[in-house]
């Protein structure tokens, strides 16, 4: 750990990122809540490109642990960093201390999340929604993010509807455009909670194949899904998590053939 | 109640004799149709000092909401104890304690200020005052409903794009809690016109107190009153027609809402004239 370069302000924004090759670092994560132990001695390491997968039945923390990575959700012990930057805290005498709010938002920004449930500004159209964060978060001006915008809504594919609002466009328009949100501000990270448990089958397809060209290109992602074709694709790594920890680790290919826990090929032998 | 009243006269009327009060109908219509300057300053009084109040209100109203649901609890006490003492005591005891109690005790005499031109009075920044920060107590209620309606979902997402609490409360959360927000508050502010009349208390020339003046100066509180209410009527009128279109245009950007969302006419007069088509899809 201690070769990773150490940010004074644990910041990443306007940082040159290190050459490093890791991007996400998790060490022993812990979490509860209450008295509920979600998150027990969590480590993952996530290479630059790499595209992981996570499965797990409901309620094991796939939710809670990506969430963690952008501090949506405190942890109690463990040390999380993305690019060399521990997310979060700060390290005072060995113990975590949050972090200042205004140094959490711009680790935010390197750190691009898609939620189950799309979460779209519904008052503002699609190309808004797109520009809000680079415009009043980066402060790029607004005609280079809006151009950046429509590049992103046609590779998307839904250069069409710039204008419309969120509630004007089906389930899987919703979601890639929320996509294409996350994506301006040009995020090392991308984070993926079940990104089309929510959608229709029928539109399944078009938010994948956004997903897949995005791994192509050689995004960095975390994907908690269910989608084992998508899996199969494109995931470098299948991480299987279960009551709170990692209990099954492999290629894809191991997890299609020869799965080792009991846990892990009941739990497949349901989505499969 | 206008109708009422001109019920009553008429039957006054037939039934007038002997010792019944002598109607002098051209304090009414001139107080209506010639105005006098009087008038038209209470008037103006009774619009602004609405307008301020009312604006005071709702900036006092967000920071009590965001107080009432801040983490730090300091913050939290501060704006449930504001709440409850400005919620708990008769807006009456408010303004005569914020006018009189204040300047008698040297607390604070109300000077009057300029203001960009204006010259305002001790006792009507006292109103002002007082009609604000009991407002804004009212408000805060309002306003944390409002925040509360929205899909914590929201906050997340604007967080993760790396927007800060405050940022995300201004560009994301409030924009879309203001579409709850604005029908309530528009009662808030129709209250508010007619509550003004309360600053005849502390002697504030608003359209009431002149009025009341005037009833006692040609003593005719039947006409002078009935012009009052007239006034109100045509205050609280206007303004439903400006809350009709100010919800309206809130209304763009959440499809099908606005379709369904009733006009102009069906607020004003109570009913739909057509049951609108469905929501855009
Ligand atoms: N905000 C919360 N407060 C309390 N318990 C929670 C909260 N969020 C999740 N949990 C609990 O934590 C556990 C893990 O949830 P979650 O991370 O959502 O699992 P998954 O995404 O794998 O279905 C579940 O038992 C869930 O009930
Ligand atoms: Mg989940």
């Amino acid at each position: 750990m201690s070769t990773i370069p150490r940010d004074i302000l644990g910041a990443i924004g306007g940082v040159p990122k290190p050459p490093s090759e890791v991007v996400v670092q998790a060490t022993d994560v812990n979490k509860w809540f209450g008295r509920l132990h979600v998150l027990r001695g969590i480590s993952m390491t996530v290479k630059r490109q790499e595209v992981v997968v996570v499965i797990g039945a409901s309620g094991s923390g796939k939710t809670t642990f990506i969430r963690c990575i952008n501090h949506l959700e405190k942890i109690q012990s463990g040390r999380i960093f993305v690019n060399g930057h521990l997310i979060g805290y700060r390290e005072v005498n060995g113990k975590l201390v949050e972090d200042r709010e205004s140094n959490i938002a711009r680790q935010r920004q390197e750190i691009g999340m898609v939620f189950q449930r799309f979460n779209l500004f519904p008052h503002k159209t699609a190309l808004e929604n797109i520009i809000e964060a680079p415009v009043h978060v980066r402060k790029i001006p607004v005609a280079e993010a809006t151009e950046t915008a429509k590049a992103l809504l046609a590779r998307v594919g839904l250069a069409a509807k710039a204008d419309v609002y969120p509630a004007q466009l089906s389930g899987g328009q919703q979601q890639r455009v929320a996509i294409a949100r996350a994506l301006a501000m040009k995020p090392a990270l991308m984070l993926f909670d079940e990104p089309t448990s929510a959608l229709d089958p029928e539109m399944i397809g078009e938010v994948l194949e956004v997903m897949k060209e995005l791994a192509r290109e050689g995004m960095t992602m975390i994907v908690v899904t269910h989608e084992m074709g998508f899996a199969r694709e494109v995931a470098d790594r299948v991480v299987m998590m279960d009551e709170g920890q990692i209990i099954e680790e492999g290629t894809p290919e191991h997890f299609f053939t020869n799965p080792q826990q009991e846990r892990t090929k009941s739990f497949l032998s349901k989505i499969l | 109640m206008l109708v009422g009243a001109l019920a009553v006269v008429l039957l006054a009327g037939c039934a007038s004799g002997e010792g019944s009060y002598q109607y002098h109908w051209p304090y009414f219509f001139n107080s209506i149709f010639h105005p006098d300057d009087q008038i038209l300053y209470g008037l103006w009084l009774t619009l602004s000092i609405s307008i301020v109040s009312q604006l005071i209100g709702v900036v006092l109203g967000v920071f009590g909401a965001l107080g009432k649901m801040a983490k730090f609890l300091p913050f939290r006490l501060l704006a449930n104890f504001y709440i409850w003492f400005f919620r708990g005591t008769p807006l009456l005891v408010q303004i005569t304690f914020f006018f009189f109690g204040l300047s008698v005790a040297k607390i604070y005499t109300w000077p009057p200020i300029d203001l960009f031109g204006l010259h305002i009075e001790g006792e009507i920044q006292a109103g002002i005052f007082a009609l604000g920060v009991n407002e804004g107590a009212y408000m805060s209620e309002i306003v944390r409903a409002g925040i509360i309606s929205i899909d914590p979902g929201q906050l997340e997402a604007a967080k993760s794009l790396g927007m800060t609490y405050a940022q995300a409360m201004w560009r994301i959360i409030l924009p879309q809690a203001a579409r709850v927000i604005v029908p309530p508050l528009g009662n808030e502010f129709n209250n508010m016109l007619k509550t003004t009349s309360l600053l005849v208390i502390i002697s504030v020339p608003e359209l009431y107190t002149i009025f009341s003046r005037k009833q006692g100066q040609y003593f005719a509180p039947f006409e002078f009153f009935l012009a009052a209410a007239v006034w109100y009527l045509l205050l609280t009128t206007l303004w439903s027609i400006v809350q009709a279109w100010i919800e309206r245009r809130l209304g763009k950007g959440a499809a099908g809402a606005s379709a369904n969302e009733p006009g102009l006419a069906s607020r004003l007069l109570g009913y739909r004239w057509r049951t609108s088509g469905t929501g855009v899809r």
